[in-house]
């Protein structure tokens, strides 16, 4: 006992604040009993399952469908998200006019909306008879029920994390390099090309990657619109759950470790953006 | 004639005109729709069709559970969110970044598979299943699971809001006040707390709407027992695929009105108080 007094002294005078193991001790406790030690569950799953069980269970066409499913809608709808969020952030910063502040927030809708709500919501709108489903269909498209319905549900589920990436480094941007390159004689063309976006751009590319991880882990707001056919329009969140009902724990599981290691990448690759970001600062 | 001249930097009217256009109908169709569609559907049946799918009992019972479920994790997440901004913000200690990682780590892992890591732990075929089982203590497809996966989703939200802002904040006036003779616990409660106690209900805000709104991970491990361990979104589900679609939508429509509300509330703060929030929420 003693000892360890003695040998944790000299830290505990560093801090004037009192309550340091506390605080350190309660968050490290909760974070390891709520989040390290069920992923952990996970991760350990496929080394039970060894690694030719665990290729079987991800390489059957289904699961490989559902896989390219889910990231290449994913991809599609954070390329789309960026495009939009680059307007719709530009609008918001640049140009005054009334109503500016509820379309602000209405921004956010997709944050606070509940999935299951955006899904039925949507899964109305886009079907045959829906709103915009029957406006679609005399043109022969059709989007619920198909992998475009994944694209949509994705698209409406991402776009905040676009534009509220990319609003406040726009805001701080400031007017004075616009002005300058005006002054050297830039067009503005040359002023938004040249200047504005390469400023921008790891701020784009943090909203992509976390609109691209947010819409293919997404789950609520899909399912309902997709029509769920295997290999088609079935998502690889909803197999997990397909498998799970079907007690085959390893299959889901195998999956689950796939997304779950998408999700470090992305994590890697949007600490590697953010310390880019503050270098170019 | 006197022309207008253009400052080099101002959009053209006409560009104005487009950019905001394609703005404007983007969130009209995109965002506004769906959210006038539910409103709409709820309100097919008149206020009173509203109110009798509102108060038929396997609605009411969703909605308890929800507030259960939420009224667990969101204080326990709050009292965490405290705790680790303390830790992060007014000491220092060796792998900081690391612990802010792993603490937004369940904002980037997929709702599915949040609840999948809890069937692996506490499932039949999971760690604890079979000994659970043995002493007859329900977790799975029960309200400990549901909970659990709940403060699984929202856990950063407290946390993340208030590390930057108490970073920021620095840790001159709560040092000033310990070498003044201040406990720690009077320390906490008559400095830090007034100066974070917007950012702090901001927060807590979000973690709400999102423990009350979650369904990819609470639908893997509730078992989908109506009345009794179906949460709102839940019920949702169970009554659109049971083709009662003013029953969903009248439940969608109260989740909806708890976002319209969670949405207002948030920009209330924001325009207020945006100098007490975290940086990255002032306009």
């Amino acid at each position: 006992m003693s000892a360890i007094g003695l040998k944790l002294s000299p830290l505990r005078s560093r801090h004037v604040l009192p309550g340091f193991r506390l605080s350190l001790g309660f968050t490290l406790f909760y974070l390891t009993l709520i989040v390290l030690v069920p992923l952990l569950a996970l991760v350990i799953r496929p080394v039970e399952l060894g690694f030719d069980g665990f290729w079987t269970a991800i390489s059957t066409p289904r699961v490989l469908a559902s896989l390219r499913l889910s990231f290449g809608m994913a991809l599609a709808a954070a390329v789309i998200d960026s495009g939009f969020g680059l307007i719709i952030a530009w609008v918001l910063v640049r140009y005054r006019f009334p109503g500016k502040g509820l379309l602000d927030a209405v921004i956010d809708l997709p944050f606070a909306l509940p999935t299951a709500v955006a899904g039925i919501a949507l899964s109305t709108l886009y079907a045959p008879n829906g709103w915009i489903g029957s406006l679609l269909a005399e043109y022969g498209i059709r989007v619920a029920y198909t992998p475009w319905g994944v694209l949509v549900a994705m698209v409406f589920i991402a776009l905040p994390f676009t534009v509220r990436t990319v609003q406040p480094v726009m805001a701080e941007l400031g007017l004075e390099v616009e002005e300058a390159a005006a002054t050297l004689g830039a067009t503005r063309v040359q002023i938004i090309a040249r200047v504005v976006l390469p400023l921008l751009a790891p701020a784009v590319l943090t909203g992509m990657a976390m609109a691209f991880a947010r819409a293919a882990g997404e789950y609520g707001s899909i399912i309902f619109i997709a029509g769920n056919i295997p290999a088609v329009s079935e998502i690889a969140p909803l197999l997990i759950v397909t498998k799970l009902e079907q007690y085959d724990y390893a299959g889901a599981a195998a999956i689950g470790v796939v997304m779950l290691a998408a999700s470090f990448v992305l994590l890697l690759a949007l600490n590697g953006l953010q310390s880019w970001a503050a270098k170019r600062r | 004639m006197t022309k207008r001249i253009l400052k080099p930097i101002e959009d053209p009217l006409w560009l104005k005109l487009l950019l905001g256009g394609v703005t404007i109908g983007f969130i009209a169709i995109l965002l506004l729709l769906p959210l006038v569609l539910v409103f709409k559907e709820a309100l097919a049946g008149g206020l009173g069709g509203f109110w009798t799918s509102m108060t038929e009992p396997d609605a009411l019972a969703s909605v308890r559970l929800s507030l259960i479920a939420a009224g667990i994790a969101v204080p326990l997440n709050t009292v965490f969110g405290i705790a680790a901004a303390w830790a992060i913000a007014k000491y220092d200690f060796p792998a900081k970044t690391f612990l802010v990682t792993l603490i937004d780590l369940p904002f980037s892992v997929s709702p599915v598979v949040a609840g999948l890591v809890y069937v692996l732990v506490f499932g039949m075929q999971g760690w604890l299943g079979p000994t659970l089982v043995d002493h007859n203590v329900h977790i799975l497809f029960a309200l400990p699971a549901i909970v659990l996966v709940t403060i699984f989703v929202t856990f950063p939200f407290v946390a993340r809001e208030l590390i930057p802002l108490m970073v920021d904040q620095g840790r001159d006036e709560e040092e000033a006040a310990a070498t003044l003779g201040a406990s720690g616990f009077q320390t906490f409660l008559r400095v830090t707390l007034p100066n974070i106690k917007w950012g702090l209900l901001y927060g807590v805000l979000l973690c709400n709407a999102r423990a009350l709104g979650e369904f990819g991970a609470v639908s893997v491990v509730s078992g989908h027992i109506r009345g009794v361990t179906n949460t709102m979104p839940l019920h949702v589900q169970l009554l659109y695929d049971n083709y009662d679609y003013a029953g969903a939508f009248t439940v969608a429509a109260l989740l909806a009105m708890l976002a319209l509300l969670t949405l207002a509330l948030k920009s209330v703060l924001e325009w207020r108080y945006a100098d007490e929030l975290a940086a990255a929420h002032r306009h």
